[in-house]
């Protein structure tokens, strides 16, 4: 694959669309050498990523738009996605699994976790007026870096 | 584009010595929209259900929306002391369950015979 090459998408805030932009980034990331497992973790971020997007930022208003940017170079595939909010929390909360089972801590929240937890760089921008986006990376050899 | 949708067959197996075991088998995808697939199902089992399977083995797609469901399902199974065992998870999906803690209240199992045996109530 060409070093610099990027894809771009734009969807609807319509929650199962994010599957078009998961399945998307796993072509991508398969055509890249990609083993199995990071596709299948990308795939996860990638799908939560555009979910948060459409609910939060979006408010599910079918109008506005999730932008999906995917860049590709030799080592690594970085993805942003874009929505009009405001921009996530700047605290990721570590899911509680006791204090979820004892109802203390809701049970959904998890998303922004995964995302952290699966790729190899995430970070959330706030960039208002324009709206906020969401930066993953994925590396293939995030040990020689 | 259309979810796929979650589509649930519940049956009762007679795997393991003991009580019948209730198999909650799930197929398409479980996610925000899957809450009466996921705990209308759960609620419509008879009272005296004590041993709960859960079947992911047909899940194609699964988020987080959906994993909340799963543990609002096992919350609701805590308090009636019932206990529960998964098989069917992808090995990814297995070490999301892992990352997020579920694993300290449901075993997650390669297959149905394990599962089966793990019941010990």
């Amino acid at each position: 694959m060409k070093t610099g090459s990027s894809i771009e998408l734009r969807l609807p805030s319509k929650l199962g669309y994010e599957k078009v932009a998961m399945n998307t980034a796993a072509s991508v990331a398969k055509l890249m050498g990609f083993a199995e497992d990071r596709v299948e973790d990308l795939k996860t971020a990638v799908a939560e990523a555009c979910i948060n997007a459409m609910e939060h930022g979006n408010q599910l208003n079918e109008a506005l738009i999730v932008g999906v940017v995917l860049s590709m170079d030799e080592e690594s595939l970085e993805v942003k996605v874009h929505d009009h909010g405001a921009g996530a929390p700047t605290q990721i909360v570590k899911p509680d699994i006791d204090k979820k089972m004892h109802e203390e801590q809701t049970p959904r929240g998890l998303g922004m976790f995964l995302i952290q937890a699966l790729v190899d760089e995430a970070e959330w921008v706030s960039s208002p007026p324009t709206g906020s986006y969401a930066r993953m990376v994925i590396r293939l050899h995030p040990a020689a870096e | 584009m259309a979810e796929l949708g979650t589509q649930v067959k519940v049956e009762e197996v007679q795997c393991a010595p003991g009580n019948p075991i209730t198999v909650i088998r799930f197929s398409g995808d479980i996610t925000s929209t899957s809450q009466a697939a996921v705990l209308g199902t759960y609620q419509g089992l008879p009272e005296d259900t004590q041993r709960i399977l859960l079947d992911f083995s047909k899940v194609e797609y699964l988020n987080s929306s959906g994993i909340a469901l799963v543990i609002q399902l096992m919350i609701a199974a805590g308090k009636k002391g019932q206990s529960i065992q998964s098989f069917g998870l992808t090995p990814h999906f297995q070490k999301v369950f892992t990352m997020v803690g579920i694993t300290k209240y449901t075993t997650l199992h390669p297959n149905e015979k394990t599962a089966c045996a793990a019941f010990t109530t």
